[in-house]
């Protein structure tokens, strides 16, 4: 009995162990040097990391209110790596941080919720998840201490994180109300498709899509990625948006499959607007954190794309495009993470002439931007071309047309950074920055990760396999 | 014979370029790597005849599957035919002569000719692929190194023309893949699933309607790298812009990949689409000859002359296969061979006037035979290859495109086909006039007397595109017979077509 609540649970014990011994560390007595805290908390997370691809044993927990299965493992997987590298992207920005050790633990805390999130088979657990994967987050915005644009984004955050959970909840008591079941498997039954019951979907719809900033709910976006710190935008764009999107898409498949024809076309629309706003709006950006957080905002209406397809083939591409989203965009963060710390500079003209003094970092900004643009042999193409296949699939094809056309425009606002990079000229390029040893780890996997996964198809095999929601 | 190894080698020689250090010893490896793959592609040829020799019937040979993506049923699946050998051939030449001319390339060489390799390295996977995917992946493999080609080592406007180039050609490549996705999903095999097999599309009868519909993009989209008339704008500037390497390789066999998935992919899987639209297509390709040619008159800067005949000159590559005869399918497939060739050979000669005079100014040029014997003599073979002088592969691809051309009895193709001959006057106007005040007349600036000819890459560069041409003009039959087998292939999924209105 004890056991199952220990297996079951195994990466939620570990993630509370590290968050245990870090609190110990910090009420402790010793004093310890940054240094050594950040290489001790990393190998930390590689161990997490590592556990989590054994030992997975599925089940159900409180009356189905927790449950895992092997996608479920797949997705915890997913978050552990970005974690780890996150936090190995961190490293020159956390060596001078008087706070290193309260970051760990809010950035912990967070992924403990979004564990929670993610197993989740009842609304309640759900938004309990949610509810701690946000909170933290909003205060990891403010780590720039001394910068006022930190607070800005903090507090933009935080109250919009409160008001789109509360029109979530709105939607979570009104599906109570009209099906008398908070479980996931007990409200799909008793989904028909009323006009309450749809009202609630919209709203809960609303919840969803201001954590994944699809528009118009994405105005908080710009100005919380380009005030909050670098590895907190990356950990924000990147993982909270995968964890939400998991649960999404959970949530859509199972709970509200009897109403997919109407959820189809609100998502066609959302995808739509969204792909050209992000777009449109990416153009004009000069700040590199804006430009990303723009250029993410884009992508995800194409998630949205991949999404609407029948149900493997969509849970499948949107898992694998996931993936490969995450190593491009942190190979991108990894990058702007260390010239802001080292060199404090964050826009596309400051990074003018940067191959002349700074080759690999080039590279390896250059080779993100490809597999954020979709350009073969890096991974993104093929993340891209599987999610317009699962778009195709309903055979939506103006959605495609715009889909395709609007890669051009992508392509554009992506190749102009590049061609900032490597041919623009600049009296005053950023100077050779040397590489710490963690941040060129995290490069070195987000590299191959981007290069590799499309060649080796049996990561998307895997995938899948297991996505039969 | 392993297809992958043509594959193989163009990767390894990148690879081994990330390794070395200075000029001498990147630039070395990469001539040795693209001679390898020169000879690879004659060693395919030989054993492509001796195939055929021993009676093997088989539309593709050296066939080679690989499930890549079951659950999608993506493959590997490569092959050629003898239209795949005759492109692979042409791009082997033109990446040796590429390389030999770019032999003093100092800045950044290391990564000009890693980007180079790449690029050939797509241009062969795009042409041994029997699968959409395949094929879709390895055309847009070449779109980035393009772009940074002309991008760093450009000059003129290389940023605006590298931008250009790039947008055009992912837009191209974005019609296409609304086209082939939309054969994916709408073709079964017996099993009921989806596939993008190229012989296995072939062999099924996709509805008319869904041909009328993805027609166009498919076709528009390949078009869009062949220079179809409305989007053309990124050739003159593009072409212009890009480092002479770069230029032949853009010109020469980029132009072809478009041209030959209009054929392979467009025309072949949905036949009765090319058959209702062919009229389109006649009138783009005609007023791509007519508009290029003309256009071209007008122009003062060499470069932009040879970007804007190769507008026109593709045109015929689409005017031979908007036709829809066997003998205009098979002159389309010839001016691709011919026009590569011709194309590549006419931007060397004028990559070594401008590196040595420094402008490409027509006006600013003059008498250069007298300092630069054998670099004016290239210029002018290259010159008369364009024109369409007998015994220059040029003669023979477009006598055959034309003769293909009246075979269609439709009066108002006919008038195309009239229309297009004309163009060969204006060819002959720009060309000889180009020729004439550049090479022969008074020098016009005194400095030019001190310039040196061409070195022994540039010669050697010279010497093997022009073989190509004086080979293929004097013998078309080699290449008839090569790539007739295809042709016929391709025709017999069109069908016959009505002769008689």
């Amino acid at each position: 009995m004890l056991n199952e609540y220990l297996i079951l649970l195994k990466s939620e014990w570990i993630i509370i162990a590290i968050i245990f011994l870090l609190l110990f560390i910090k009420v402790g007595p010793k004093e310890w040097k940054n240094e050594t805290l950040l290489y001790g908390i990393n190998i930390l997370l590689l161990f997490n990391l590592l556990a989590g691809f054994y030992n997975n044993v599925e089940g159900n927990l409180f009356n189905g209110m927790y449950h895992s299965n092997q996608l479920i493992f797949l997705e915890k997987n997913m978050l552990n790596l970005g974690v780890y590298l996150v936090s190995l992207i961190a490293y020159p920005w956390l060596k001078e941080h008087k706070h290193l050790l309260e970051f760990y633990i809010l950035l912990l805390s967070t992924l403990l919720g979004m564990f929670f999130m993610i197993s989740s088979g009842n609304l309640l657990i759900f938004y309990l998840g949610l509810e701690l994967s946000t909170i933290p987050i909003a205060a990891l915005a403010n780590f720039d201490l001394h910068k006022r644009q930190s607070s800005e984004a903090a507090m933009k955050l935080i109250i919009s994180s409160a008001f789109s959970s509360a029109i979530l909840l709105f939607g979570v008591s009104i599906l109570y109300g009209t099906t008398g079941s908070l479980s996931f498997n007990e409200i799909s039954q008793h989904i028909y498709g009323n006009q309450l019951q749809v009202i609630a979907f919209i709203l809960i719809l609303a919840g969803f899509c201001f954590k994944i900033s699809v528009v118009p709910f994405h105005l908080w976006t710009a100005d919380v990625y380009e005030g909050a710190p670098a590895p907190v935008t990356a950990y924000l764009s990147i993982i909270s948006k995968t964890a939400v999107l998991f649960i999404f898409m959970s949530v859509m498949y199972t709970v509200f499959k009897t109403i997919a024809t109407q959820w189809y076309l609100m998502i066609f629309v959302l995808s739509i607007i969204t792909i050209l706003i992000g777009n449109l709006f990416a153009l004009r950006q000069n700040n590199l954190k804006r430009f990303l957080a723009f250029s993410s905002i884009a992508q995800v209406g194409f998630i949205l794309l991949g999404l609407s397809g029948t149900s493997i083939m969509g849970i499948a591409s949107v898992i694998y495009f996931l993936l490969i989203y995450l190593f491009s965009n942190l190979a991108a963060f990894g990058v702007i993470t260390l010239v802001s710390a080292v060199a404090n500079k964050e826009t596309i003209s400051d990074y003018k002439g940067f191959y002349k003094t700074n080759p690999f970092l080039s590279w390896v900004l250059a080779i993100a931007l490809f597999s954020l643009a979709g350009v073969p042999p890096t991974a993104g193409f093929f993340g891209k071309f599987f999610l317009i296949m699962a778009g195709a699939e309903r055979g939506n094809y103006i959605w495609v047309v715009f889909a395709a056309i609007n890669m051009i425009i992508s392509f554009y606002y992506y190749l102009k950074v590049v061609k900032a990079i490597f041919m623009d000229p600049n009296d005053q390029p950023i100077e050779t920055i040397s590489i710490p040893a963690l941040p060129k780890l995290a490069m070195i996997i987000c590299l191959a990760g981007m290069i590799l996964t499309g060649f080796f198809s049996w990561i998307y095999e895997y995938i899948y396999s297991l996505s039969i929601l | 014979m392993n297809l992958t190894l043509l594959l193989l080698f163009p990767l390894f020689t990148a690879f081994v370029i990330l390794f070395a250090k200075g000029l001498k010893q990147v630039r070395v490896i990469a001539l040795i790597g693209s001679i390898f793959q020169l000879l690879l592609a004659g060693k395919l040829l030989m054993a492509y005849y001796q195939i055929k020799a021993q009676g093997n019937q088989s539309q593709m040979v050296f066939e080679y599957i690989q499930n890549w993506y079951a659950p999608l049923h993506l493959q590997y699946h490569i092959g050629v035919d003898g239209i795949s050998i005759a492109m692979i051939l042409l791009t082997a030449f033109v990446v040796v002569a590429g390389i030999l001319v770019s032999w003093k390339t100092e800045q950044l060489s290391k990564e000009f000719f890693f980007l180079l390799i790449l690029l050939s390295l797509g241009a062969y996977g795009f042409f041994i692929s029997l699968d959409l995917f395949t094929l879709f992946f390895f055309l847009e493999v070449a779109v980035i190194p393009k772009f940074l080609l002309i991008g760093i080592w450009g000059s003129g406007k290389k940023d605006n023309s590298a931008m250009k180039l790039a947008l055009m050609l992912m837009g191209g490549s974005a019609l296409i893949l609304v086209g082939i996705l939309g054969i994916y999903f709408n073709t079964h095999t017996e099993t009921g699933i989806h596939t993008f097999d190229l012989l296995l599309i072939s062999k099924m009868n996709i509805a008319l309607p869904i041909q009328k519909i993805f027609f166009p993009f498919a076709f528009i989209g390949f078009g869009v790298f062949t220079a179809i008339f409305p989007f053309h704008t990124w050739v003159p500037d593009g072409h212009a812009s890009a480092p002479t390497a770069a230029s032949m390789f853009l010109a020469g066999i980029s132009m072809k990949l478009g041209g030959y998935g209009c054929l392979r992919v467009a025309t072949f899987l949905m036949p009765d689409a090319a058959h209702a639209y062919s009229w389109i297509i006649i009138l783009l390709a005609t007023i791509a000859i007519i508009y290029g040619a003309f256009a071209t008159m007008m122009q003062t800067d060499l470069k932009y002359i040879n970007a804007y005949s190769s507008i026109s000159h593709c045109g015929f590559v689409l005017l031979g296969i908007g036709m829809l005869t066997k003998t205009a399918i098979m002159g389309a497939v010839m001016q691709m061979v011919s026009h590569g060739l011709m194309t590549a050979l006419f931007f060397a000669a004028i990559g070594m006037i401008y590196s040595r005079t420094h402008t490409r100014m027509v006006s600013q040029l003059g008498g250069l035979l007298k300092a630069m014997p054998f670099i004016s003599s290239v210029f002018v073979i290259a010159g008369l290859c364009s024109l369409g002088l007998p015994g220059f592969s040029g003669f023979a691809a477009e006598m055959t495109v034309f003769m293909g051309s009246w075979q269609n009895p439709d009066k108002w193709f006919r008038l195309a086909t009239i229309l297009a001959c004309a163009s060969i006057v204006v060819t002959a106007v720009y060309i000889l006039r180009a020729a004439g005040q550049t090479i022969m007349g008074p020098m016009v600036n005194k400095e030019h007397e001190l310039l040196t000819d061409a070195s022994w890459n540039e010669k050697s560069a010279a010497i093997l595109l022009i073989v190509g041409i004086v080979v293929v003009g004097i013998a078309p039959f080699w290449l008839i017979d090569l790539i007739q087998p295809g042709t016929e292939f391709i025709m017999s999924k069109l069908g016959a077509v009505a002769l008689v209105k």
